[in-house]
């Protein structure tokens, strides 16, 4: 039977088949529904982590315990989750331990692009991709497999339109991998310098052995087709070629390390023209160019962004066939929403000219008119961090002027140890942790502050302000941003304070419980002087009407931030 | 079949994920391969979302290149315009004449493009349809998108019996009858 999946469902399909029994994530556009959807199934216990690190360590002891074991994050979260896995390379696992990741090319939802398969390389572990949805199931049984037979955690790499793409996938039925045997075996996984140093050797050998089975892996297929141009790809970019060139032949990489070296020589030999097409690094050819295989790639692409079925059509064939071109339009940048807690904070912090360390959710929209709010905003919990160092850098007068921005679920990730390092180094930073009771950007998962688990079942509630106390800070207060004059008051106040404070911002997101939605407001023509004030909310249900504003009644969610604001009055109830 | 493309644009919240939904559902009853590519993450919060469906014998990219669309469906005018020249020479546009201004129109930086949208709407192919309201009148105005497939629907090959089934397989049971109204509005226009 077939069924249309997404990549991120097929992925979690694939882990289902191969007897997958336990699951660890922590959301992150475009690895989310990975998890999600993993979460469906009853044979398998899924969990959201604090952070990355966290859920490779929890794949990493389900793993050891014998259980096939699946670990998801984006590109970035692998940045966070790179410490244990260069280490579980050299352990090795028991049952197998499959990490997903997923790129996002073009930064659809994300502050970079890197390429994860550089630590496919650097930590010595293959690494699959898949090219559509079909490929994400039959890859991840395939990655379980490998990882059970090499003795090594397997990387699963997506890519932004692999997991957000919907494809035909066939079904199939669960294995029973059973668990595995659990015996102690400190050489193995005790890694200090004298046992790790064997298990180094034992990394080089498993590679050398992976690369020369690379060859002869069904995954990494030859179409051949008309001989004069031959192309290497792999991932989305093959069904692109597909498209550009349907008359080339095709070495499609299902492997992209180790890669099958011996099958790339054959297959140049055979072509008279020989392309790499990859999006972000030159990682296949740089590879292919050090082996003495000549072939062209970057020379004729950019490493920025997504790739196109036309960009190659130009690049190899010199078709520059021009479109009607685009007229110059208003650009549409996202924006939070109607009743969006956030905005009621960041009035409160632009009318008083603060610096902000920003970070990364919803909030980081601030950065945007008309708020403009945001200085800075780098990684997940960097904002507490970079808030101290502009203290140290520029004084306590600077950091008297200054908040770090930060929200609930990424305070949690890896926001608490900038915290005590605030509270340690006799810093006087004041953070702003915004609680809105869910994780907002990634489609509303649950974390362990609103006191929900994975599949919505209670659990045990983080008390944020607790926890703040608990590391040194002394003045916590906790502030609704929609109390204006609270709000104001509260960051006056902390500011001014010579010691850390934190402020919990609280207000539910105004997605999460869309029943709790009010009557649409409206303007009193007779009262509105036309000040504008209420349009610096950036609220778009506030539209300029004439020498007067207007509320579009089909996007006011009755929120009233712009009536607590408005000096004359003239917003009212709508009903 | 060769392969029919059809893009979906709109403004994040929407619902372009639903239509897509729906018009993956046809295809697949109809037997034909068929790619979706939706839009998750920060494109959702109120920005401008593409959605692509593409069906066909055996479809590769789950993308559509400009000038490549044989169907546009535009929940909002502007989003309409935007993306035009994804339009194939004699591609059909279905447009909903809804107008939600972007934040730069909302501030007083730019205007929105009312003649411009003008023009487009009176150009060749395409189709408007006042969506929330004929949604309205038929009982609930989030069926909207619905009205509008019901108008694709009509321009489509492909039967009416086909579509309710792959409306059926997508919307919830209680909105179901809505759905099938709004959708039925929109095929009789």
């Amino acid at each position: 039977m077939k069924e249309l999946l997404l990549g991120n469902e097929a992925v979690a399909r694939g882990a289902w088949e191969a007897g997958c029994r336990v699951a660890a994530a922590y959301p992150g556009t475009p690895s989310t529904e990975i998890t999600e959807n993993l979460a469906k199934y009853e044979d398998i216990y899924a969990e959201w982590s604090p952070n990355e690190k966290v859920a490779l360590e929890v794949g990493i002891g389900a793993s050891f315990a014998g259980a096939r074991t699946i670990v998801s994050m984006k590109h970035v979260g692998l940045n966070v989750a790179a410490d244990p896995l260069f280490t579980a390379s050299y352990t090795g696992v028991n049952g197998g331990l499959v990490v997903a990741v997923a790129d996002d090319p073009g930064m659809h939802s994300s502050q970079n692009e890197q390429d994860s398969r550089f630590y496919a390389r650097s930590a010595h572990v293959p690494m699959l991709e898949p090219a559509d949805s079909a490929d994400c199931r039959e890859f991840t049984k395939l990655a379980f497999e490998l990882s059970e037979q090499y003795d090594t955690p397997v990387l699963l790499r997506m890519t932004t339109r692999v997991s957000h793409s919907r494809g035909l996938v066939e079904l199939g039925v669960r294995q029973d991998a059973g668990l595995k045997e659990y015996k102690k075996d400190a050489a193995k996984r005790v890694m200090m310098p004298g046992m790790a140093r064997l298990r180094h050797v034992e990394v080089e050998k498993r590679e050398k052995l992976l690369a020369v089975s690379a060859n002869s892996l069904a995954i990494n297929k030859i179409e051949m087709n008309d001989t004069k141009i031959g192309v290497v790809t792999s991932g989305l970019c093959y069904q692109y070629v597909k498209e550009a060139l349907p008359d080339a032949s095709i070495l499609k990489l299902g492997m992209v390390y180790p890669l099958a070296f011996d099958l790339i020589r054959d297959f140049s030999k055979k072509v008279d023209k020989l392309y790499v097409i990859e999006e972000l690094e030159p990682f296949i050819e740089d590879a292919m160019k050090a082996n003495g295989i000549e072939c062209t790639g970057k020379e004729l692409f950019t490493l920025q962004g997504e790739y196109s079925v036309h960009m190659i059509r130009c690049a190899l064939l010199g078709d520059e066939r021009e479109c009607q071109s685009a007229p110059q339009l208003p650009a549409r940048p996202p924006v939070m929403c109607p009743g969006c807690p956030h905005r009621g904070m960041f009035y409160a912090v632009k009318k008083l000219g603060l610096t902000v360390s920003g970070d990364i959710g919803c909030y980081t929209l601030g950065a945007l008119p008309p708020t403009s709010s945001m200085d800075a905003v780098v990684c997940m919990g960097a904002s507490i961090g970079m808030a101290h160092g502009m203290e140290k850098a520029r004084g306590r007068e600077f950091a008297n002027n200054t908040v770090a921005v930060i929200g609930d679920s990424t305070f949690i990730h890896s926001g608490i140890t900038g915290l005590i390092d605030v509270v340690y180094n006799r810093g006087a930073s004041t953070v702003l942790i915004l609680d809105n009771r869910t994780t907002g950007m990634t489609g509303h998962q649950n974390n362990p502050a609103n006191g929900r688990d994975l599949y919505g079942n209670e659990a045990p509630e983080l008390d944020l302000a607790k926890l703040c106390e608990a590391v040194g800070v002394r003045d916590v207060r906790t502030v609704d941003p929609f109390d204006l004059k609270g709000m104001e008051r509260a960051l006056k106040e902390t500011l001014a304070n010579d010691e850390p404070s934190v402020i919990i911002v609280k207000r539910p997101c105004a997605l999460l419980d869309r029943k709790g939605a009010k009557p649409a407001l409206r303007i009193d023509g007779d009262r509105c002087t036309g000040c504008k004030l209420c349009m610096g909310l950036g609220c778009p249900a506030i539209v300029l009407s004439g020498d007067c504003v207007a509320i579009d009644p089909t996007l006011c969610v009755g929120c009233a931030l712009c009536a607590r604001l408005c000096p004359s009055g003239a917003i009212r109830g709508g009903k | 079949m060769s392969v029919i493309s059809i893009l979906i644009v709109g403004v994040g919240g929407q619902g372009s994920l639903l239509a897509s939904r729906i018009l993956g559902a046809l295809a697949e009853s109809a037997g034909y391969d068929v790619k979706v590519s939706e839009v998750h993450g920060m494109a959702q919060r109120g920005g401008s979302v593409v959605t692509y469906v593409r069906m066909g014998d055996k479809v590769h990219s789950p993308l559509i290149e400009k000038g490549g669309a044989d169907f546009m469906l535009a929940f909002e005018m502007l989003e309409g315009l935007r993306y035009r020249d994804m339009l194939k020479e004699g591609g059909v546009a279905v447009i909903n004449n809804q107008r939600i201004s972007p934040l730069p129109v909302i501030m007083g930086n730019v205007e929105y493009p009312a003649q411009q949208i003008r023009e487009f709407l009176e150009s060749g192919n395409t189709h408007v349809v006042d969506a929330l309201q004929i949604a309205e009148k038929a009982g609930n105005i989030r069926t909207a998108n619905t009205v509008l497939l019901g108008k694709l629907a009509k321009l489509s090959s492909i039967g009416r019996e086909k579509w309710i089934d792959a409306i059926k397989k997508c919307v919830p049971e209680k909105t179901l009858d809505a759905n099938i109204q709004a959708f039925d509005e929109g095929y009789h226009l």
